[in-house]
């Protein structure tokens, strides 16, 4: 065996690989882009001139303004108000919030479960590996998007009930991708050697191969989550996914989507708008840490 | 060749019969199946008879093998709001999907390919760089997001175009289409333009990855020094190799052009079958929900199997297991 198959995917040290990140100016761009989303969205409650959930504050009498408005109390809507009355700004950072955490979540919660399985199937081989990539495959064989569909129709609207959607149709990905690493990790010079110090499978696994899978599962986890939010809001748009009570980005949207009609555009753009700025930033940051990472995708 | 085919098929029919378990245990278990059955004004001696009629006293094996009887006969009862069969109900409605996702897909070969193909011969020239950027943003962005603005844009401000529904229909056959008649068109460009988006998107990628593979292969260059024409090189020995991977990947993809027509049919209000799901939902007509779902899964079975079949005829390789993981 030569030696550079044993080296590591990843070369140099974190600090090296945040320089090499930060030297493109649309990867430092989307981070600031997405890390000021997830800071608008998780200080929601702190920042949004109004809670939009609650009725007290609420008045139907402000019901379609247009951006920049004043309330009859006085309060200016910056970015309008909706059908209801509601402040849109306020309306959009709670929805921001909405969004992200089922995105984060789901997308956490099928990495976990994937890599799992991954390991597993990596790690056992045999008639498990067999077994395992199968269902894998099976999954991968039918469109994202038809499986939450199917999901959603049969469990009904809830938070709770996207996010299991949206792990069913994610874990796949990271299992495969896990597999195939771990595989190519598991052949190399660090694992045999692991192997002749008499260490015990599960600690090879835990602690020998998973750690050098990461860069890999945390470029896979970026692109997922994009993808994950954008599914939720197309579920949400169709009625499908989170409860009215619960309004993500992709509810507004089509909440604003019966007065886009009648020319009231804001109540729809605006959170389509930041939709997009969240998906795009979420790609280009996945694109970004697949260069410097390189893994082999 | 008959032996790999014995045993797709027998898979095919193994993921079917798990759907159905799922969908039946999914409706049964989850939902309350009397209320799937009964309409919303029933009262109590109306709700004991219909638990008396659907079985719910007998086992629960024993009500899926009644239930997976009557879809063996394709009797998957009757839609509430239309009160005529569900099954009959979605071919009723099925050739206007047809028709969006074939639109739809021609329109991702003849715009894709010749942005495909420019941007696989100049790989560095700013349109070939605007493309690929189109391309991405193709991929990335919602679709819903995409018709809402196309909505906007070109129904709303502009005037130009209809927004909602099929226009003016010719019966061709015993079915209705509308891209036979100018109004027809005219209501079938946006949505088809939407919902083509991502393939096309696929398209230009697989192309400009293909030409930029078959462009420097030998009989390109002997086809160059046999002083044929650019043009020709292009149209005859380029294209032919490339559109191998594109049809693969665009007959897999169909299935979900067909799911993604939810989305579309909804924001245009195109009377499909994606449409009639989503108003099924709106009015809980789940008969119509049920049959929908077991409808899709077994197109999709369908589909996935004659990919197989087909790719296995193409690539021997498929069918004697020789895979390289």
């Amino acid at each position: 065996m030569s030696l550079t198959s044993s080296v590591p995917i990843v070369a140099g040290s974190p600090r090296d690989l945040a320089k090499r990140f930060m030297s493109v100016p649309s990867a430092v761009i989307a981070l600031a882009v997405f890390l000021g989303f997830c800071l608008l969205g998780f200080g929601a409650p702190l920042i949004a001139p109004q809670n939009p959930y609650d009725l007290r504050q609420v008045d139907i009498l402000d019901s379609l303004l247009p951006p920049g408005s004043q309330s009859f109390t006085g309060m200016t809507y910056w970015l309008g108000t909706d059908g209801q009355g509601r402040d849109m700004l306020s309306a959009m950072l709670y929805g921001i919030r909405i969004s992200l955490i089922v995105g984060l979540l789901s997308g956490f919660l099928a990495l976990i479960f994937g890599t799992m399985v991954g390991l597993v199937a990596a790690y056992r081989r045999g008639w498990v590996d067999t077994l395992l990539m199968r269902i894998v495959d099976l999954q991968l064989s039918f469109p994202t998007i038809l499986v939450a569909l199917i999901l959603l129709v049969i469990l009904g609207r809830g938070v709770d009930k996207i996010i299991f959607a949206l792990v069913v149709v994610q874990w796949a990905y990271f299992a495969r991708t896990v597999r195939g690493v771990a595989l190519v990790e598991g052949a190399r010079e660090y694992v045999d050697a692991a192997r002749g110090l008499r260490l015990g499978g599960l600690r090879i696994l835990l602690g020998h191969i998973l750690p050098n899978c990461l860069p890999t599962m945390l470029v896979v986890a970026t692109m997922q989550m994009a993808m994950a939010i954008s599914l939720e809001a197309t579920l949400s748009f169709l009625g499908l996914g989170l409860p009215p009570t619960r309004p993500s980005l992709g509810l507004l949207i089509a909440n604003g989507f019966d007065y886009l009609q009648s020319g009231r555009y804001w109540i729809s753009v605006l959170p389509g708008l930041v939709l997009l700025a969240i998906i795009i930033s979420a790609n280009v940051l996945g694109d970004r840490l697949r260069d410097v990472l390189n893994p082999r995708l | 060749m008959a032996e790999f085919i014995i045993k797709r098929v027998l898979q095919a029919l193994l993921v079917l019969l798990v759907m159905t378990v799922l969908v039946f245990f999914g409706v049964n278990v989850i939902g309350n199946p009397v209320y799937i059955f009964a309409s919303s004004e029933c009262d109590q001696a109306c709700l004991t008879k219909i638990i008396a009629d659907l079985g719910l006293d007998r086992p629960v094996w024993e009500q899926y093998l009644v239930f997976l009887g009557n879809l063996l006969q394709g009797d998957l009862g009757n839609s509430f709001t239309h009160g005529i069969p569900a099954l009959s109900l979605i071919f009723e409605r099925l050739p206007a999907t047809l028709e969006l996702a074939f639109a739809a897909l021609v329109l991702a070969l003849v715009i894709g390919l010749p942005l495909g193909m420019r941007a696989g011969l100049k790989p560095e020239a700013f349109s070939s760089r605007c493309i690929m950027a189109f391309s991405m943003i193709g991929f990335s962005l919602p679709v819903f997001w995409i018709g809402l603005i196309m909505i906007l844009v070109f129904s709303v401000q502009l005037g130009w175009m209809p927004s909602i529904g099929r226009g003016d229909t010719v019966e061709v056959f015993g079915t209705e289409f509308s891209f036979l008649t100018l109004n027809g068109l005219h209501h079938l460009a946006m949505p088809a333009f939407t919902l083509s988006l991502i393939m096309m998107a696929m398209v230009i990628r697989l192309t400009r990855a293909g030409m930029r593979e078959v462009l420097f292969a030998d009989y390109i260059k002997f086809a160059r020094a046999n002083g044929i024409r650019e043009r020709r090189i292009l149209s005859a020995h380029v294209m032919k190799n490339i559109l191998i991977p594109i049809v693969t990947v665009l007959g897999m993809e169909f299935g979900g052009v067909i799911a993604f027509a939810v989305v579309v049919e909804s924001i245009f209000s195109w009377p499909g079958v994606g449409k009639m799901l989503i108003d099924a939902i709106g009015v809980l007509d789940r008969p119509l929900i049920v049959a929908y779902l077991i409808f899709v899964v077994f197109m999709f079975v369908i589909l996935n199997l004659l990919v197989d079949i087909l790719y296995s005829i193409l690539d021997p390789r498929v069918r004697l297991g020789d895979s390289p993981t």
